[in-house]
């Protein structure tokens, strides 16, 4: 929370004035918001492609994670709502935990089901009994299947 | 291949004087003026053989130099803005010549000088506004559903619940955004929402909810700051940055003005 400024310390050291005199940087990701979208637009004689920018514009995540170290990270003002990242990022953590979920339920069945195939002809009724209840989470996925659709 | 542009950082109210101290612009050229019926423009000389049109367009492919360039640019801005109305410029603006700069300054002479008038005396203040994180991620208790023997029932019930959790604490945290812009607004002389940036990069977790630039009174600006002050916490987090230069408050697109003066020649 470096950068929330205090009452008096916005004053004494606003960001791009220190006391002693010498300049800190400001946050990039900040600056560039300013100098590639804001000001004044004219197209100099050399031409710039105004899509050049505005694609520059959308390599700017890159840029920053190439330039900037990673908490100082901080643009993307042109292409996404909060709630729609926000709705994409739980997506892809929501699979991820689905993926995990599968894998982990698929390891329960299969190694109880390969303990039993070792033991092949020893087996007790009970475990007989037990090595059918490992079906059954096959059910279950499918019926997740079903909640999800539904 | 010595050919040299002219890059224009800002276009300023005229000092009459040079900057208190040189400042040296992109390309480590150091940066000079060109004046015209109380304008001044920021230029300094760059290489045609990186910032012409060709090499322009590998270069902003190379995101370090992009990176470099800009707060090259942006060190210029600020420097002339300390000390002069300064309305600033869109990362490289680069003409063939000096005399393209100066008709410039001739043809728009009037517009400049409006928008100079506009933030005279004054700066421009960041805040950002995070959804507070500390309810964000809790998922809702006492959903009684993990013991019915389904936990993958279970886990989308938790899920939905957490889902609908966070979804009211961002809806609470924007609606006190909307305070929080109004109320700065009212202390500001201008002000302006600017898209939120992407939560992944501003490195917080949190969304953000406003991303408000306001122009306010150099005299005012301590107040200023007392009203930020004032508004924090209540659902959001407060990130306050600035004096800027009025980046938010001299957008002036003048599309290719600058090429009718080359058609004359």
């Amino acid at each position: 929370m470096a950068e929330v400024a205090r009452p008096g310390s916005a004053f004494s050291q606003p960001y791009g004035r220190g006391a002693s005199g010498g300049r800190e940087p400001a946050n990039l990701a900040d600056i560039l918001e300013r100098v590639l979208d804001r000001g004044i637009v004219i197209v100099g004689d050399i031409r710039v492609n105004l899509l050049d920018i505005e694609l520059l514009t959308i390599k700017l995540r890159l840029l920053i994670a190439s330039v900037d170290t990673a908490r100082e990270l901080g643009i993307d003002w042109w292409e996404h709502d909060p709630w729609l990242t926000a709705k994409d990022r739980d997506l892809v953590e929501e699979n991820r935990r689905l993926r995990h979920r599968l894998a982990a339920a698929e390891e329960d069945w299969e190694t109880p089901r390969r303990r039993s195939l070792d033991r092949w002809g020893e087996r007790s009724p009970e475990e007989v009994k037990e090595s059918r209840e490992y079906r059954e989470p096959r059910g279950p996925r499918k019926s997740r299947r079903g909640d999800r659709d539904g | 291949m010595a050919e040299t542009g002219t890059y224009l950082y800002a276009i300023a109210q005229d000092l009459g004087r040079p900057l208190a101290a040189a400042v040296v612009g992109v390309a480590g050229a150091p940066v000079h003026t060109i004046t015209h019926e109380g304008l001044v423009a920021y230029v300094s000389p760059v290489p045609l053989d990186e910032f012409g049109e060709e090499p322009l367009r590998r270069s902003l492919e190379d995101l370090d130099w992009v990176g470099e360039t800009a707060r090259a640019h942006h060190r210029v801005v600020e420097a002339v803005s300390e000390e002069t109305p300064t309305a600033p410029v869109r990362l490289v603006t680069v003409y063939t010549g000096e005399d393209q700069v100066r008709d410039l300054l001739r043809h728009r002479h009037d517009d400049f000088a409006a928008v100079l008038a506009h933030v005279t005396g004054r700066r421009e203040w960041g805040v950002k506004a995070y959804a507070a994180p500390a309810a964000a991620d809790s998922p809702a208790e006492g959903e009684s559903v993990a013991e019915s023997g389904k936990p993958g029932t279970a886990y989308l019930q938790r899920r939905r619940a957490s889902l609908r959790n966070r979804e009211d604490v961002w809806r609470r945290a924007a609606e006190q955004a909307e305070h929080v812009h109004a109320a700065l607004a009212a202390a500001s002389v201008a002000s302006h929402r600017h898209r939120p940036q992407d939560p992944e990069l501003s490195g917080r977790e949190d969304p953000m909810v406003l991303n408000g630039a306001y122009l306010v009174d150099e005299d005012r600006a301590e107040e200023f700051v007392a009203v930020v002050d004032g508004l924090r916490g209540q659902g959001i987090d407060l990130e306050l940055t600035g004096p800027w230069a009025p980046y938010s408050f001299t957008v002036l697109d003048l599309g290719t003005a600058g090429l009718e003066v080359l058609d004359d020649t």
